[in-house]
C-alpha cells in the first residue's frame, strides 16, 4: 500500500520559523531546517520539548499558520492554506458548544459534501460518532460531556469529513490516563480500518509507540529542528496491554526518553553552523536492541513490567 | 406541623409583605388632614395644586383612588374621544410602534455594521473615535436636528429612538464578533466553510449572547427615551400623556401612566431576557 519509493504524500523542505526580537537585536529562530517526509498510510508521531515549535508546524501543515521560509507539499501540490484534504484534531477539542455532538459532526460533513441532503449528511455523521462509540449521546451538548467524550467528538469530527491526512496536537493530553488508554486503542483500530495518514504531536512516550509508526524528535529550540528519527517496527496490531513484551519495546523506549531527557539539547552545536547537515539520523529498532544489549550486559532478557507501568509524561517546563 | 417554605414561596411572602407596607405608608402619608395642605407652603402654589386647605384632602391619590383609576383605565384601555383622551392602551401603543420601529432599524443598522467593525481590526479602529464622540450624546440633544430635516413629530422620536438604540448594539455586535474564539474560526477555516456560512453559523450563534445583551439595553435606553422624546414634541405616546395629566393636574392618572412605564419596561426586558437564554450557550 505504502510506495515509499515514489514521491512521498507529504514532503516538508526547510521549513523555519522566525520572529523578529521584540528588543531590536537578533532576530529568534525558533526552528529551522525541518525537513521530513510522510507516506501514505503512515502514523507520525513527534515529541519534543515544550516550544521548540511542534505546535506551529503543525498549523503550517494544516495551512492555518504560514513558515517564514520554506515548503510543505502534499499530494505533490503546495500546501498554501486550510482545505478539507486535512482534518485537525485540536487539542483543546474546539467543538461549538451551542451544537449539539451530532450537529458538530454534521457540520463538519455538510461543509465537505454540499450538495448532500439532510438524511445522507445525517446518516454519515452517525456512522463516525459510532465509531468513536458515543452512539446515545448525539443529542447532548458539549458541555454535558466529559472531556473525553468531547474529545471523541473531536476524533469524530476530523474523520468524517475523510481526510487525506489527519493532524492531531496533543489530542489526549488534557485526559486521565485511564480514558487516554481506551481512546488511544479507538484511534488505533479506526487507523487501522481507514489506513489514515496521521501526524501527531504528543508528549507521551509510551503513546507515541503505541500508535506510530515513525517517531520524529525534535530538539531544543532557539534553532530546533528535527534530530532523530525513529523507526517504529513493532508489530500490528498493537495492543496496549501486550505491547511491552515484544523485544524492542524497551529498547525503543529508552532512546526515547534518553532523547529527551539528555540528547535534547546537545544539538545546540548545530546552530553555530547553519548549513551543518540538515538530515536527521534515523534509528531502527534492531540498531537500537544491539545497543540497549550492550548497556546492559548481565541482563539479556527484556526487564519485566513492572506493576502499572507509569506513563514517562514530560512535564511542561 | 411544621412546614418548610421553598425559596420561591419565602420571596413570594417578602413581597407581598413589602406591598402591604408600601400600602399602608401610602394611606397613613394621604390621610385627609385639615388645615395641612397650606403649612409651610407657598399659598399661591397651594392654590394651583388645587384648592388650597379648602378642600382639607391631600391632593396626592390615595391608595383607594389609585385602585378605582386603575380598574376604570384598564377596564376600557381603548377608548378615543379626541386627541386630548385617549385610553392608555393606544397611547402605549403608539409609543411601543415608535421604540419598536427605531429599535429594529437601529438593530438592521448596527448588527450588519457590527459585525463589518468586528472583523476588521482596521475598520475597527478607524471608526472607534466616531463611536466614542456620538455615544455619550444624550439622545434628546438629537431632537432639533431631527425636527429640522425631518419636519414629522413622530418620525422625529423615531429617529431618537433609532439613535440612542444603536450604540449599545454596535459596539457589542463588534465586541462580540472580535472576539469569537479562535478554535471554531480555525476550524471554519480547516472545513473550508464559505464566508456566508462562516458568519451565520459559526460567528452569528458564538456571538449571539453578546450581541443580545447589547439589544437588551438597547431597548431599555429606547424605553427611557421614549417617554421624554414624546413629552418634548406632544400629540400622542405615554410620554405625551404623562405631560397632559401633569396640565390637568391630575396626579392619579400621573402615578398611573408611571405605574404602566414600568410594567410595560419590565416586559419588553423580560422578552429579551427569554431570548438571551436561548441564545446562550456553556462552554
Ligand atoms: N509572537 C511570537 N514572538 C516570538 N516567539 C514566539 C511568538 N509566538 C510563538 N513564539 C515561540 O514559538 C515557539 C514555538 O511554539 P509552539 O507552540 O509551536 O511550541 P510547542 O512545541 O508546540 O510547545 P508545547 O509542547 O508547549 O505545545 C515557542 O518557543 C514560542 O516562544
Ligand atoms: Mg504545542
Amino acid at each position: 500500500m505504502t510506495s515509499p519509493l515514489s514521491h512521498p504524500f507529504l514532503q516538508v523542505e526547510n521549513l523555519a520559523r522566525i520572529y523578529p526580537s521584540p528588543t531590536g537585536g537578533d532576530d529568534v529562530t525558533v526552528f529551522d531546517h525541518v525537513n521530513f517526509r510522510i507516506h501514505k498510510g503512515e502514523f507520525v508521531a513527534v515529541t519534543g520539548h515544550s516550544g521548540c515549535g511542534k505546535s506551529t508546524i503543525l498549523n503550517i501543515l494544516a495551512g492555518l499558520d504560514a513558515a517564514s521560509t520554506g515548503n510543505v507539499f502534499m499530494d505533490g501540490r503546495e500546501v498554501a492554506g486550510p482545505s478539507l484534504d486535512r482534518g485537525v484534531i485540536f487539542q483543546s477539542h474546539a467543538l461549538m458548544p451551542w451544537l449539539t455532538v451530532l450537529e458538530n459532526v454534521s457540520f463538519a460533513v455538510k461543509s465537505r459534501w454540499p450538495r448532500w441532503n439532510k438524511q445522507k449528511v445525517c446518516d454519515h455523521a452517525m456512522r463516525y460518532i459510532e465509531l468513536v462509540g458515543l452512539k446515545g449521546a448525539e443529542h447532548k451538548k458539549p458541555s454535558q460531556l466529559s472531556g473525553g467524550m468531547k474529545q471523541r467528538v473531536g476524533i469524530a469530527r476530523a474523520f468524517s469529513i475523510e481526510p487525506k491526512m489527519l493532524l492531531m496536537d496533543e489530542p489526549f493530553g488534557a485526559l486521565d490516563a485511564l480514558t487516554r488508554g481506551v481512546i488511544q486503542e479507538e484511534l488505533l483500530k479506526i487507523c487501522a480500518e481507514t489506513q489514515q495518514t496521521v501526524f501527531m504531536i504528543t508528549h507521551d512516550v509510551d503513546e507515541a509507540i503505541l500508535l506510530s509508526d515513525k517517531i520524529m524528535l525534535m530538539s531544543n529550540g532557539p534553532h530546533a529542528r528535527i534530530a532523530e528519527i525513529v523507526n517504529n517496527t513493532l508489530p500490528r496490531p498493537r495492543e496496549r496491554s501486550a505491547i511491552h513484551k515484544q523485544p524492542h519495546y524497551y529498547p525503543i523506549r529508552n532512546h526515547l526518553v534518553d532523547f529527551l531527557v539528555s540528547r535534547s539539547k546537545q544539538f545546540g552545536a548545530l546552530r553555530d553552523a547553519p548549513d551543518a547537515t540538515s538530515s536527521p539520523t534515523v534509528f531502527d529498532p534492531a540498531d537500537l536492541l544491539e545497543s540497549f544489549e550492550s548497556t546492559q550486559p548481565e541482563l539479556n532478557v527484556v526487564p519485566a513490567p513492572p506493576v502499572g507501568k507509569p506513563h514517562i509524561h514530560l512535564v511542561n517546563a | 406541623m411544621k412546614t418548610r417554605l421553598s425559596l420561591n414561596q419565602k420571596s413570594t411572602l417578602l413581597s407581598l409583605v413589602l406591598f402591604g407596607v408600601i400600602l399602608l405608608v401610602w394611606q397613613l402619608a394621604t390621610l385627609p388632614q385639615a388645615d395641612t395642605v397650606a403649612a409651610g407652603v407657598d399659598p399661591e402654589y397651594a392654590a394651583l395644586m388645587g384648592g388650597g386647605g379648602a378642600t382639607a384632602a391631600s391632593s396626592f391619590p390615595t391608595p383607594a383612588a389609585m385602585g378605582q383609576t386603575l380598574w376604570d383605565k384598564l377596564s376600557d384601555p381603548f377608548y378615543d374621544n379626541g386627541p386630548n383622551d385617549k385610553g392608555i392602551g393606544i397611547q402605549l401603543a403608539y409609543s411601543l410602534v415608535r421604540v419598536l420601529g427605531g429599535f429594529f432599524l437601529a438593530a438592521m443598522v448596527a448588527i450588519p455594521l457590527g459585525f463589518v467593525i468586528g472583523n476588521s481590526r482596521v475598520i475597527y479602529q478607524a471608526v472607534d473615535p466616531y463611536v466614542q464622540v456620538l455615544k455619550p450624546i444624550s439622545p434628546l440633544a438629537w431632537m432639533p436636528l431631527a425636527l429640522y430635516t425631518i419636519k414629522d413629530a413622530s418620525a422625529s422620536s423615531i429617529f431618537v429612538i433609532f439613535i440612542c438604540s444603536l450604540w449599545p448594539m454596535l459596539i457589542n455586535t463588534a465586541h462580540g464578533v472580535a472576539n469569537v474564539r479562535h478554535d471554531w474560526l480555525d476550524v471554519s477555516r480547516t472545513l473550508e466553510v464559505n464566508p456566508l456560512r462562516k458568519a451565520f453559523r459559526v460567528i452569528l450563534p458564538a456571538a449571539a449572547p453578546t450581541i443580545l445583551a447589547g439589544m437588551r439595553i438597547s431597548m431599555g435606553i429606547a424605553w427611557l427615551v421614549i417617554v421624554a422624546a414624546e413629552m418634548l414634541v406632544g400629540g400622542t405616546g405615554i410620554g405625551y400623556f404623562v405631560w397632559n395629566e401633569w396640565n390637568n393636574l391630575s396626579l392619579t392618572n400621573v402615578l398611573f401612566a408611571i405605574l404602566m412605564i414600568g410594567v410595560v419596561g419590565m416586559a419588553l426586558d423580560s422578552v429579551f431576557g427569554v431570548l438571551s437564554k436561548r441564545v446562550a450557550y456553556q462552554e
